[in-house]
């Protein structure tokens, strides 16, 4: 068996993913997508599974289509990786598989997302459709506000911030649930508790250990298995009326400060559910 | 091999930790700045990139 990791720069995650490869013996490469090149015609790489932990979308999605037209077996798919990737592509996946989500509106241009604020209710959540780590989410308390972020927005230079992600604001407490997921199993959970409504780890959010219960365990597979399955860490929001609703799914999950928490192994589980795929024990449906 | 490098920002002297790979993001001790491991043997970093609009997880 042989492992391509298709990597950006080794941080605290990837040292921890080849730390485990390098623990079970495996064999491997490290692929630097800064200095590959693909020859679509000619399939060059020769790998039985491909595990992708690219820091930039674009690349990773990109990576992650040739690989598998070129028939490598990737974690995560292709198609994991471009609904997950677009906050849009996930909620509609999302919704469309009953999961319970908070109320989301999309609209093309500033009048009507300025429409479907009003009609939402302050305070709104305004989200670009690609991003991470809570970069430009604004929430926004008024309709001066609101005017003002979205002719802000429209002069942001490319055309995806003006796609309007809106979301109702959930009045969760000061946290919220990452639900990593491995397959068909919910591995850990932590709460990232911050007083900021921004809780994201890497602005600051605490990491403290979340019991899985079994309602928490079957809403995270089945959202897990919505945008398309394999390794995902879900945003679950804690509404004070309507219980669980699952608000982001990252699928190049970030996990250092939840292993210490959870007492998980969790580039462990990653690792074997790769090689599990490589191997053909666990069952692979390319993307296309 | 020089197991020694000097940060790029401050010039902070800076030593090879045993187990370090190349390619791997470090923080300089002294001003904080990220740095990426170009090189092991010689001992070499660069600034990390900045991060991109579409960086994430």
């Amino acid at each position: 068996m042989k492992i391509g990791l298709l990597a950006s720069r080794i941080r605290v995650e990837e040292k921890l993913l080849i730390k485990a490869l390098d623990k079970r013996g495996l064999d491997y490469d490290v692929i630097d997508d800064r200095t590959v090149s693909f020859d679509l015609a000619r399939p060059h790489l020769r790998y039985d599974v491909v595990l992708e932990r690219c820091i930039n979308h674009s690349r990773a999605l990109y990576a992650l289509r040739i690989l598998e037209d070129w028939g490598i077996p990737c974690v995560n798919r292709y198609t994991v990786a471009d609904v997950c990737g677009n906050k849009l592509l996930t909620s509609s996946a999302l919704a469309k598989a009953k999961i319970p989500v908070p109320e989301i509106r999309i609209a093309f241009t500033p009048e009507s997302a300025l429409r479907a604020i009003e009609e939402l209710g302050y305070p709104v959540v305004l989200k670009p459709g690609v991003g991470s780590w809570g970069r430009l989410l604004s929430k926004i308390n008024d309709r001066e506000a609101a005017e003002a972020i979205l002719e802000h927005k429209e002069l942001l230079g490319t055309y995806h911030h003006s796609i309007f992600y809106v979301q109702e604001y959930i009045k969760k407490p000061d946290r919220d649930i990452r639900v990593f997921v491995v397959g068909d199993e919910a591995i850990a959970a932590i709460y990232r508790t911050s007083p900021h409504w921004i809780t994201n780890t890497s602005r600051g959010g605490a990491s403290s250990v979340c019991e899985i219960s079994p309602e928490l365990a079957e809403l995270s597979v089945r959202a897990a298995q919505a945008v398309g399955g394999g390794v995902v860490a879900l945003d679950v929001l804690e509404d004070p009326d309507r219980g669980l609703l699952v608000n982001e799914v990252n699928y190049t999950m970030e996990f250092r400060n939840s292993v210490e928490p959870t007492g998980v192994d969790i580039p462990g589980k990653i690792v074997d559910y790769a090689v599990g795929v490589g191997s053909g024990k666990i069952p692979y449906t390319p993307s296309h | 091999m020089s197991k020694t490098s000097e940060c790029p920002e401050c010039g902070e002297a800076l030593t090879l930790e045993e187990g370090t790979i190349q390619g791997e993001i470090m923080q300089c001790p002294s001003c904080g700045v990220e740095l990426e491991v170009t090189s092991v043997d010689p001992f070499e970093v660069e600034p990390a990139p900045e991060e991109e609009e579409d960086w994430g997880e």
